[in-house]
């Protein structure tokens, strides 16, 4: 299949006062067309931040290395004034807060049409007929009266669709979502999530879709990428990983989910926190809350290798892993 | 929005009262009087001045004299400049202060909304040391300071400029006074503006606006400055009716016929008159700008709309 987007050997770092925060590092990836790829891991194991520099989007003391390739253009390294012809239109990307992510101070319309009228070239009566178009198909009841809103005059799940229907309107190649539901009620998420997968199908779009949730990973996602401390430690089929996970960290991830049927006394978190970026421990930086860690993970870090079938892993350890040894 | 207004105006009334009253108590504690020369009159004289301006009778129903002609739009006689009363004192005066206060108002606002923008966009880097500067040197220093300075500089070192005085229709006699009255305004708003701009910048909704791949221009104009003009609105009108009052000062330094020549001294003659009408006219200017103020933040900020 046609890959949209090819990441290679891509890190990002911000510079502090006096050190360096090495957030993301040797990323590698390849998105095909119209496939979904599930990004997810921990707050701060960089999965936000690697997307935020695909996008140009870091704070300014954020450095990006590495490649981006959307066709023939490496979307790292481009001036804003370059990125600006791709973002909005080939390449566009949802937020997680959508409180906060729309303009206060603009009207719905405005702010949708404003996309068209930049990307499409459309006059503003046409970039308006458009947004409401657009409006009415991520579900909006009464599109022509929303658009006229101002975005505190919406609920929650509204202005996130209002967020969804913005995302999409030049049809773009890829859609990067940062938490598109983590703000939102469980009964919207799962709307939420229907919308996603129908409309990235009608256009064909390749969604990433970046979560710390499982359960919002299961339903929609076709591969996943599992990250740990700034790197991929393991990648695969969503379903594989589902039912054979290789690293300790996606099984620990899969067992602190709440499952529905399932009625637990207890939850089994991963144990201790996630590691500051600043000081990963030696070796796998997973080891300190590894029940499968021997000597070699203390003092090596094991690369991300291939295991078949597609998968991939970052991980010394062979034998079974059965739970509640990971406690 | 039109309720919301009335209801502001009426509002007004009583905050007016009050700062009328206490007003002409104040001013009536202060020591001395109008007729207090340094050659003392004739009692005879004294007393039949004092009885012209009802400054015989008891303090309780001077005042209520007062509101009530004040109620008929009459400001009462100067009580030292003979044969004028105070609304035509204002009348010739106060139409050049405004214009020297909105010119200063107009120029500063201006200046002060560019200059925060680009020192919020070139956030420590030289164009906002630059900014800090200028903005330090007007805070800092005092207007008759400042004025000082510049009459020396530019009017008799350089002899660029009119170092005070006043030819009629002349600008340039105006562009000392105007700037001396206009740089701590445009640092005031400059600041205010590169603080408002920087917080916006890192908001959720200018990295969208970002993501959309606008440009940075259309981001700006579109997406940051109405955001960040609202902390620069709520002080333009106490920046306004600062700069009125300002001028007073320096109209008095330059020479200028403003009303600020009448104030100031009427203010060391106790004429209680002029300095009453004076003080009530700003007060009134001062209202209206706040209620100005306070329905522009109406359409800048749709959340606060007003029912």
């Amino acid at each position: 299949m046609k890959q949209v987007l090819k990441v290679e050997d891509m890190s990002v770092t911000f510079a502090l006062h006096e050190s360096e925060v090495h957030a993301v590092r040797e990323m590698n990836f390849a998105l095909s067309e119209g496939e979904t790829l599930a990004v997810v891991g921990e707050s701060g194991s960089g999965k936000s931040q690697a997307f935020l520099a695909i996008m140009g989007l870091l704070a300014k003391n954020g450095r990006t290395g590495g490649r981006a390739m959307m066709g023939d253009v490496n979307l790292i390294g481009l001036a804003p004034k370059q990125l600006d012809v791709y973002r909005g239109k080939d390449i566009a990307m949802i937020f997680q807060d959508p409180m906060t992510s729309l303009n206060p101070t603009l009207r719905v319309k405005t702010q949708l049409a404003e996309v068209l009228v930049k990307h499409r070239g459309f006059d503003k009566g046409k970039a308006v007929k458009s947004a409401v178009e657009m409006l009415e198909r991520v579900g909006i009841p009464e599109p022509a009266k929303r658009a006229n809103a101002y975005p505190h005059e919406l609920s929650g799940g509204m202005r996130q669709r209002v967020m969804i229907a913005m995302a999409l309107l030049c049809q773009p190649k890829i859609l990067i979502a940062d938490e598109p539901t983590t703000a939102l009620d469980v009964t919207v998420q799962a709307q939420m999530l229907d919308l996603f997968k129908t409309l990235t199908d009608d256009f064909g779009t390749s969604l990433v879709l970046i979560t710390h949730d499982l359960g919002v990973v299961a339903g929609v996602a076709d591969r996943m990428m599992v990250m740990y401390g700034g790197r991929a430690v393991e990648k695969g089929v969503t379903d594989d990983l589902f039912y054979d996970p290789r690293h300790p960290y996606t099984l620990g991830l899969l067992h602190s989910t709440p499952h529905i049927a399932k009625r637990a006394e207890r939850l089994d978190p991963i144990q201790g926190l996630p590691p500051s970026l600043e000081h990963l421990p030696k070796g796998c930086s997973f080891n300190p809350r590894c029940a499968f860690a021997f000597d070699r993970c203390l003092n090596e870090r094991p690369p991300l290798t291939e295991t078949g079938n597609g998968r991939e892993k970052a991980c010394f350890y062979e034998g079974p892993m059965t739970y509640g040894k990971v406690a | 929005m039109l309720g919301y207004a009335l209801r502001r105006v009426l509002s007004a009334i009583p905050i007016a009262l009050i700062a009328v009253t206490v007003c002409f108590f104040i001013l009536r504690l202060a020591p001395g009087g109008p007729f207090d020369g340094e050659r003392a009159l004739p009692p005879t004289v004294l007393a039949n001045l004092r009885a012209h301006y009802n400054l015989d009778q008891p303090l309780i129903n001077q005042y209520f004299i007062y509101l009530w002609r004040l109620l008929h739009g009459d400001l009462g006689p100067s009580m030292v400049i003979d044969g004028f009363n105070v609304s035509q004192l204002i009348r010739i005066g106060f139409p050049f202060t405004l214009t020297v206060a909105l010119t200063a108002f107009v120029i500063a606002t201006a200046i002060g909304v560019v200059a925060g923008m680009i020192a919020a966009v070139n956030q420590n880097k030289w164009p906002d040391y630059v900014l800090v500067l200028v903005v330090m040197l007007g805070v800092v220093v005092p207007n008759f300071l400042m004025a000082a300075i510049l009459q020396l500089w530019f009017g008799v070192y350089l002899g660029w400029l009119p170092a005070g005085g006043w030819v009629n229709g002349s600008i340039l006699h105006l562009v000392l006074p105007v700037t001396v009255l206009a740089w701590p305004h445009a640092a005031r708003i400059s600041r205010l503006m590169r603080g408002s701009m920087i917080e916006v910048l890192g908001t959720n909704y200018v990295r969208t606006a970002k993501s959309k791949g606008l440009g940075q221009r259309l981001v700006l104009a579109r997406h940051a400055i109405k955001p960040a003009l609202l902390p620069v609105v709520s002080y333009l009108g106490p920046g306004l009716s600062y700069l009125l009052t300002g001028s007073l000062a320096v109209e008095q330094i330059f020479g200028l016929p403003g009303i600020g020549k009448y104030f100031v001294t009427a203010a060391l003659n106790r004429d209680y008159g002029i300095v009453l009408g004076t003080t009530i006219l700003y007060m009134f200017i001062i209202l209206a700008l706040n209620l100005l103020v306070d329905l522009l933040y109406a359409w800048l900020d749709p959340k606060v709309r007003y029912r």
